[in-house]
This record gives structure tokens, sequence and C-alpha cells, in this order.
């Protein structure tokens, strides 16, 4: 008799599903069926148990991959990161909490730069927040309160497909019964997206001019007049916009990448958030930034509890973090050849940044930490599978609005194989013991004179 | 003279794209999903294109061969859409405005029919090329 599974967390985007229901073999190794997750989040649990190695493979001189031991490559990874005088260890969208930890112990021991998907996702969002503030709510509150949903530059019609169904436009919440039908949408995009396609108005703004068009909002709010036509829209689109906005009985501010990716990039959010403040005169309005992966708010909540920094933490001065955009991010630091070493663990930098940084990285050892063959594995010296947090290893992840969810693991993960917290503190023990026996190796420092011991 | 076009490129999620990464990157669903630019029609038919021609995409950085198709989502006239992955990422500019985050979206591209005998490479001999451990087709 197979085994149903109920309230399952998606490991794939940042809505974090945990209504799924999965049924599960007998003997606990086959995932049967998926139940209530959208096309992607179930074909990440059918897609769990294919093309998996149960062994590290290291690359050998003429190019293929040999199978080595998790001690073997536990080892390795110690001695790169040891041996480099400024690695980089980046990644962790889709991984869990405890994963985060215990890597950044890593980074602290190694005194590496230790980085999350923001930085190429939102991390001009946290420049933002930290100037301006961040006038948030829960997912929960806009289902339940809200009556106007803004969706500027985000598309989860196809990026977060069960945002719109779970969340904003249509459940029916508690003082929102009648679900879509009392609802508003505004759709802010320059492409008519299948989201724009159930927007009550789609304002189809100019590629790039977000600013201009918040800006003219702002105005109207204050009551200023704007010029005929602004960022490719028509006055009386945005004087319309404004007075929907304006008599919301509570809006949330839905932002995506077309904010975070185009020129302008942090102040594109920073007036986002000014036009919320500004609307809070009127009535109650929030803001959310459309997190990608399931679990890319973690790494924001970890490490600013351990260090004080979100994301782009330069940790080379082991214990005194700094945090700097532009110089410790991955891709800037990829581009200057400041690092010489790379650990890619739970995304796919070979993917996902441009070809550029990739050819730069690639210069120095690369070490990839990922349950399935990437791009990365591709072209890495090292891959070390992982086991699947959300489908074989439980975990606390993070939702986008901050709410932490504990996932749970549905089947065993394949005989021997690790999973990314118990990778870290091994290699973390490995750098301890390479770190004694150097230190065994050199002879003991003489106290200098005039300096007395124990003081 | 082939004719040749400038436009605004962006690089954003499609869900077929959200499938294609699950399923792994050097499926035939991940080439399909992420090897093709979206185009406004009149920019079509400035290029002279027939539906599903390949074209090279050129950007201050580099250049891909991606299939033209007709998009459900319109743009406006000299905006075009490559879905965000390998492909998109041979043309989009490392420059991150002091953010971290690079030029994903809004960098200017000249795209023109493809020259007769191109085909769009793999997602693997892409990347692999690119760092100098490309072998060849195995």
């Amino acid at each position: 008799m197979a085994k149903k599974i109920e309230n399952v967390g998606c490991p794939f985007c940042g809505v974090c599903c945990d209504d799924l229901v999965v049924t599960v073999s007998d003997d606990g190794k086959k995932i049967l069926e998926v139940e209530n997750a959208c096309i992607i989040g179930s074909t990440v649990f059918h897609r769990a148990m294919e093309d998996r190695h149960a062994l590290p493979r290291l690359r050998q001189p003429d190019g293929t991959y040999k199978e080595i031991s998790y001690d073997e490559a536990i080892d390795y990874t110690a001695k790169v990161l040891q041996k480099a005088k400024k690695p980089l260890i980046y990644g962790f969208g889709s991984t869990n909490c405890e994963g985060m930890a215990a890597a950044a112990k890593v980074a602290e021991k190694a005194g590496a730069v230790i980085d999350n998907c923001a930085s190429i996702c939102h991390g001009s969002s946290f420049l933002a927040i930290f100037d301006n503030g961040y006038p948030s709510c829960t997912l929960g509150e806009t289902k339940n309160r809200a009556d106007v949903i803004v969706y500027w530059g985000a598309n989860p019609a196809h990026a977060h497909p069960r945002h719109m169904s779970r969340y904003s436009i249509f459940p029916r919440g508690f003082f929102t019964g009648k679900g879509h039908k009392g609802r508003k949408i505004i759709v802010i995009d320059p492409r008519h997206t299948d989201t724009a396609q159930v927007a009550d108005i789609h304002l189809q703004v100019k590629q790039g001019h977000d600013y201009d068009l918040f800006d003219a909002f702002r105005t109207v709010l204050r009551g200023h007049d704007i010029p005929d036509e602004v960022a490719g829209v028509k006055k009386e689109k945005i004087v319309e916009a404004v007075e929907i906005l304006k008599k919301a009985r509570f809006g949330t501010i839905f932002y995506g990448m077309g904010l975070c990716h185009s020129d302008g990039r942090n102040h594109n959010v920073d007036i986002a958030i000014s036009l919320t403040r500004d609307l809070n005169d009127f009535t109650k309005w929030t803001i959310m930034a459309m997190r990608g992966h399931y679990n890319i708010t973690g790494p924001g909540a970890v490490w600013s509890w351990q260090y004080g920094f979100p994301y782009c933490l330069d940790l080379t001065k082991r214990d005194i973090a700094h945090m700097n955009p532009g110089e410790t991010s991955s891709v800037d630091l990829a581009m200057r050849d400041e690092v010489d070493a790379f650990i890619n663990i739970g995304t796919d930098a070979a993917a996902h940044f441009p070809i550029e940084p990739v050819k730069h990285l690639r210069k120095h050892p690369w070490i990839t930490i990922d349950p399935h063959p990437t791009m990365a594995t591709e072209i890495s010296d090292l891959h070390i599978p992982v086991g699947i947090v959300g489908v074989e290893v439980p975990g606390i992840v993070y939702r986008m609005d901050n709410v932490p969810i504990q996932y749970r693991k549905v089947i065993d993960a394949p005989d021997g194989v690790l999973n990314d917290e118990e990778l870290f503190e091994r290699i973390y023990q490995r750098l301890c013991e390479l770190e004694a026996e150097d230190a065994a190796k050199t002879p003991a420092k003489t106290t200098p004179e005039g300096v007395r011991a124990g003081e | 003279m082939a004719k040749k076009i400038t436009l605004n490129m962006i690089t954003q999620r499609s869900v077929e794209e959200g499938v294609g990464i699950v399923k792994g990157k050097m499926t035939p669903d991940y080439f399909e999903a992420c090897s093709i630019i979206e185009m406004h029609d009149d920019d079509v038919k400035a290029l002279g294109l027939v539906p599903n021609q390949l074209v090279r995409v050129t950007s201050e950085c580099g250049d891909v061969i991606v299939k033209a198709v007709k998009g459900r989502q319109a743009l406006y006239p000299g905006l075009a859409f490559i879905p965000q992955g390998v492909y998109a990422n041979q043309i989009v500019p490392a420059r991150t405005q002091a953010t971290g985050e690079p030029q994903y979206s809004g960098f200017p591209v000249t795209v023109e029919p493809a020259p007769v005998g191109e085909r769009r490479k793999s997602t693997l001999e892409l990347v692999q090329r690119a760092v100098g451990m490309w072998k060849g087709d195995q």
C-alpha cells in the first residue's frame, strides 16, 4: 500500500507552497504521485530520483570524471579552501538554513567571501531596504485583507505559478470573501505577460523607465500635474491607476526582476518603497519582493543573524565581516579576477551568470555541490552530490515574506549521500585538522620581550 | 547585405524554462525552452524572417544563435526577449552598476538572420567551449 504524505513543502520557487500531497512507494524510495503542485513543482519531485550520483566525482587530466569517496572529496575541498587566498562560496538558493549556517562557519574558518543568489537577483532590493525601510506584510495578510494588488516588473504566471491562486488574486480570505471578484489587479510590465492577461489594468511601461513612472505616480498622488505621457504610459491611465491605489482598503505591491535587473537597480526599488510610504497617507499599503528560489530569503535571515549582513559577505578577515556590493559581490569579484577558488552550491552559476564571469572563475579550482548534474558540474573540477532539500532532506526554509517553514523529507536519499549541513560540518572539521597540522609543523612563537603572557 | 536591426533585450523567466531547469539543462526540454527569441511582428517583418528561422543575436560581449518564435506574451516594437539561462547569458553584459547584479534586462543587441549553415549549439557546447573544455560531440 502506497503512503500519502500531506502538507509537503515545494522546493522550487519563493511561494513555498506547503499544501502538496506526495504519494510514495512502500519502501520509501520512489515518488509515485504529486498533487496540488504546479508543473514545475511536480517535475522537481518526479525528477528527484533520476540522474543521480552516489559518490563525488573528480576531474581527471583527460577531462573525464572519476568517482572518489566522500572523505577524499572533503579533503580536496578543505585543501583548496586552505590554499586559496580569497575563495568564493556562492549559491544557497536551493538549500536549507542549516546548510547555510554550516557553510558560513566554513567561510569564516577559510577566510572566504560567501554570497548567495540574491547577489544577481534581489540584492538591489536589500540596498534599497537598507536606505528606505520595508513596509511589508506576510502573504497571509495579503490573502485575507488585500483588495488591490499591483505586480510591478513581475510575472508570477511564469516565475511563481501558484502565487496568484494562493495569496494574491484568486483566494477567498477572511475579509476578501468574494475572491478575485472583489479585487482590482494592476500589472505594470513592458510585455503583455500572461499575468497582465488577468489584470484589470495593464500599464505597458517603456523598458528601463520604471523610475519615471513611479515618480509620476507619486506626483499625481500628491495632487500635482504630470506630462501627457510618462514612460510610454498615457496620463489618463496613470491617474486612473492612482485613484484605484488611493481607494484601496489594503493593497500590496509585488515587484520583481523588472526593477532589479534594469537600469537603476536599487533606485527603482527605493522609489517603489517611497510610493508605498506615500500611499500610507491615504490607506494601508504594503510592498513585497517576489523572491525567486524557495529559500533564497533564508541566507539573508541566517547570515544577518550570524554576521549582520545578508549577502556579499567578505569574511577574509575571519571574524570581521564586511559587505559592499560592487566590491564583494560575486560577479564583480569574478570580473576583477579577485577570487582564486570557487565553490558553487545549491545553484548553477555556469548557467545563470553571464558567460564572462564564468570564464574568469574557471581559471581557478571550481567545486560544485549539487544533487544533479548541471552546467556547473560539467565544467567543475569536483562534483559532490548531496540530498535534495524538501525531497530527501528536511529543514527550515524562509518563504518570500520572511516566514520560516519547516520542510520535510518524503523519500530517502541514495545510500551514503550526505546532506549540505553534514558536508559543510565535515569540511569544517577537516579545515581544523589541517590548521592543527600546520601549527604543529611550524615552531611555536616565543613571547616577545616586554610582553607578559596572560595579561 | 543581410538585414540587421538593433533592439532592446530583456532576459527573464518563462515557465517552460523553469520546467527545463528542473528536468535538466542538457535535456531537449531546456534546449527548446531557452534557445529562442521573441520579437514584435514589426521587427520580424523588418528582418524578413519566416516563422522559426534562426537568427544571430549580438551584444557588446558576445553572440548567440537562437530561433525566432512567435511568443504568447506580446512585446512592443523595439523590445526583444530571450528566456533567462544559458543562451541569454552568452550575451548578457556583466556590468553591475556597483550592485552585483549584471545587466540582465535592457541592453542593446543587433539581430540578423543567421548565416546559412549555422545551428543552435547545445548548452554543453556553449558553456564548455567558453571555458576551453569542449571536446566535440562524443
